[in-house]
């Protein structure tokens, strides 16, 4: 059984092999450049180090956002494109599960989250509960203070993780103080290698059918939705 | 007998997912498009972040239904091309990485298009070229005049300077409040219509073969407020009739002009706008006089599709261009 896994959805660039649920190979790297460029030659390369061609993958699985809505579109392209064409299945993970993989051996609630810009955050809160990841609060685009608020009345450690930490953790320790912990540099980077195992025991959907994670409507949508509305109750 | 070459085409520069076979640059093997107009007409125009979320739905389904179609094995398809530009980035983004990623799992030459070249080789999939050719091309986003000397080598001899006639076309169907897309209805109410005012025609410098429409589309704007105004009343079929009738004399006395200093053997009309039946009446009285064979295309492949993806990608493979796996989609790609 080999599973490619792929993460475009945030600044992170992850491809991650893994074979009969070893991972035998794994490109990160973490920065602002072209994933459209980046992801396929990176696929190539990995595959061809560990001698594997196209034919012999057996599963997909993607990160399927929230994030950067381009990175998440590009991911899921590649990887539904590619399932589609080798006749395999292809699961998506939040991007946000992913980062919450990092914080397997903690007790407490963890907080994965992506700058969403203007005080907003894509975040969600989950717990490891008997080896299994589950969901504490749903998914939500929200503002962070209102999300710190929230985790601050639940009075239990929080493990902050993400990859702009450092926009939001000034805010983090004024509303939580010795109850948020934050780890060093690593833990915010989601593994691919991650991605892949939290893929492991996910029923993959039909492939025609997964669609990115965004978390908020393209503005011109909401801004026409508020509009109607705002007829409805005028009318 | 040699072998066909059957190239698979993959288009999303704007609002159309579109997939397409075609069998030696000539032939529709098979082609498919789905089309989000109705998605984007309650925004009065295509929202580009919308647009991208409807591609990255679509893709697999239009590719299946293009595969399926076509009848074909995958040992049968030659090569994947793809529309790498111009475009909405975020649109043809999901054309070129669906395109990389089917390249790389079935381990095909992938080739990446210029959009513009695909509306050229829209006429080769109705009639072969020869060459000189020229090529009229009007759409939402171009206005262009393209020599050919030969398959794949073009040279724009001519181009907008500011809107393109589509866009053109859609500020003043605003204007008269026509539906998203205006051109059409903007034709419709033309041919009813007297063009009894008098709008400008940019000429430009003399000899110039570009073209600019942000001028006549100002003026039509302020005849308008102007009648509004004084109380006028102006009927919407006469200044439609009167605008088509600037944009058509334009775009035709241009043509006209290159294709006799070119002394080209075709003349070639390519873009959504070459489905105006006033701009097409125009361009046939002209061309009948002077004797020159003129290629319009059939409304479906005027329009934005992959089957021209697919025939102009033929060419390109045929001549050996191929893209690696690190192409990217470019907005503003030139036509080389
Ligand atoms: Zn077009």
């Amino acid at each position: 059984m080999n599973i490619l896994a792929i993460d475009t959805s945030n600044q992170l660039l992850g491809v991650a092999l893994l074979k009969d649920n070893q991972v035998i190979g794994e490109v990160v790297t973490n920065l602002a450049k072209n994933h459209s460029v980046r992801l396929m030659p990176a696929i190539e390369k990995l595959m061809n180090e560990v001698d594997m061609t196209p034919d012999q993958l057996n599963k997909i699985v993607v990160a399927k956002g929230p994030g950067s809505y381009t990175g998440v579109r590009i991911g899921i392209t590649t990887a539904k494109s590619l399932a589609w064409a080798l006749n395999i299945p292809v699961v998506g993970v939040s991007s946000l599960e992913v980062l919450a993989y990092q914080g397997k051996f903690f007790n407490g609630l963890i907080c994965p989250f992506f700058d969403a810009r203007r005080g907003l955050v894509f975040t969600g809160v989950y717990q490891w509960q008997a080896d299994q990841l589950t969901s504490v609060y749903e998914e939500k685009n929200m503002l962070m203070v209102d999300a710190l608020e929230k985790l601050a009345e639940e009075g239990k450690e929080v493990l902050f993780l993400s990859p702009d930490i450092a926009i939001h953790q000034e805010a983090i320790v004024d509303a939580l103080g010795d109850l948020a912990k934050i780890p060093e540099g690593p833990y915010h980077l989601a593994r691919p290698a991650n991605l892949a195992l939290a893929g492991l025991d996910k029923e993959p959907g039909e492939t025609h059918t997964l669609t990115p994670n965004y978390l908020r409507l393209a503005e011109a949508e909401a801004n026409w939705r508020q509009a109607q509305k705002e007829k409805q109750q005028n009318g | 007998m040699t072998k066909d070459i059957n190239i698979l085409g993959i288009e999303t520069s704007c609002d159309e997912t579109a997939v397409a076979v075609v069998r030696n640059g000539t032939e529709i093997v098979s082609n498919v498009v789905a089309s989000q107009i109705d998605s984007h007409k309650r925004f009065g125009g295509v929202v580009p972040e919308i647009a991208s979320r409807h591609h990255v739905e679509q893709i697999t389904m239009v590719l299946e239904e293009a595969v399926r179609d076509s009848q074909l094995s995958w040992d049968e398809i030659d090569a994947i091309a793809v529309t790498e530009g111009p475009g909405l980035v975020g649109a043809l983004l999901i054309g070129v990485n669906a395109a990389k990623a089917l390249a790389f799992a079935k381990q095909k030459p992938l080739v990446g298009v210029h959009h513009i070249a695909g509306h050229i080789y829209a006429n080769r999939l109705e009639e072969d070229f020869q060459f000189p050719l020229l090529a009229l091309i009007v759409s939402g986003g171009h206005t262009e005049l393209v020599l050919m000397k030969d398959h794949g080598n073009y040279e724009v001899i001519g181009e907008t300077r500011d809107d393109a006639a589509g866009e053109a076309y859609d500020k003043v169907a605003r204007m008269l409040n026509l539906p998203y897309p205006g051109g059409p209805h903007i034709d419709r109410l033309a041919a009813v219509g007297e063009a009894n005012i008098a709008f400008p025609r940019a000429w430009l410098e003399e000899g110039s073969y570009d073209f600019s429409f942000s001028g006549l589309k100002s003026a039509v704007i302020n005849k308008i407020h102007n009648a509004k105004q004084r109380g006028e009343v102006l009927k919407d079929e006469d200044v439609a009739a009167s605008f088509q009738e600037s944009v058509v004399e334009v775009l035709t006395s241009k043509t006209l002009r290159a294709a006799k200093q070119y002394q080209v053997k075709q003349v070639i009309v390519a873009g959504g706008v070459a489905a105006n039946k006033g701009l097409r009446a125009s361009l046939e009285t002209a061309f009948k006089q002077v004797d020159i064979p003129l290629l319009i295309p059939p409304l479906h492949l005027c329009t934005d599709n992959a089957a021209m993806i697919a025939a102009a990608g033929t060419i390109a493979y045929e001549q050996g261009r191929r893209s690696s796996l690190d192409l990217n989609a470019n907005a503003s790609l030139l036509l080389k």
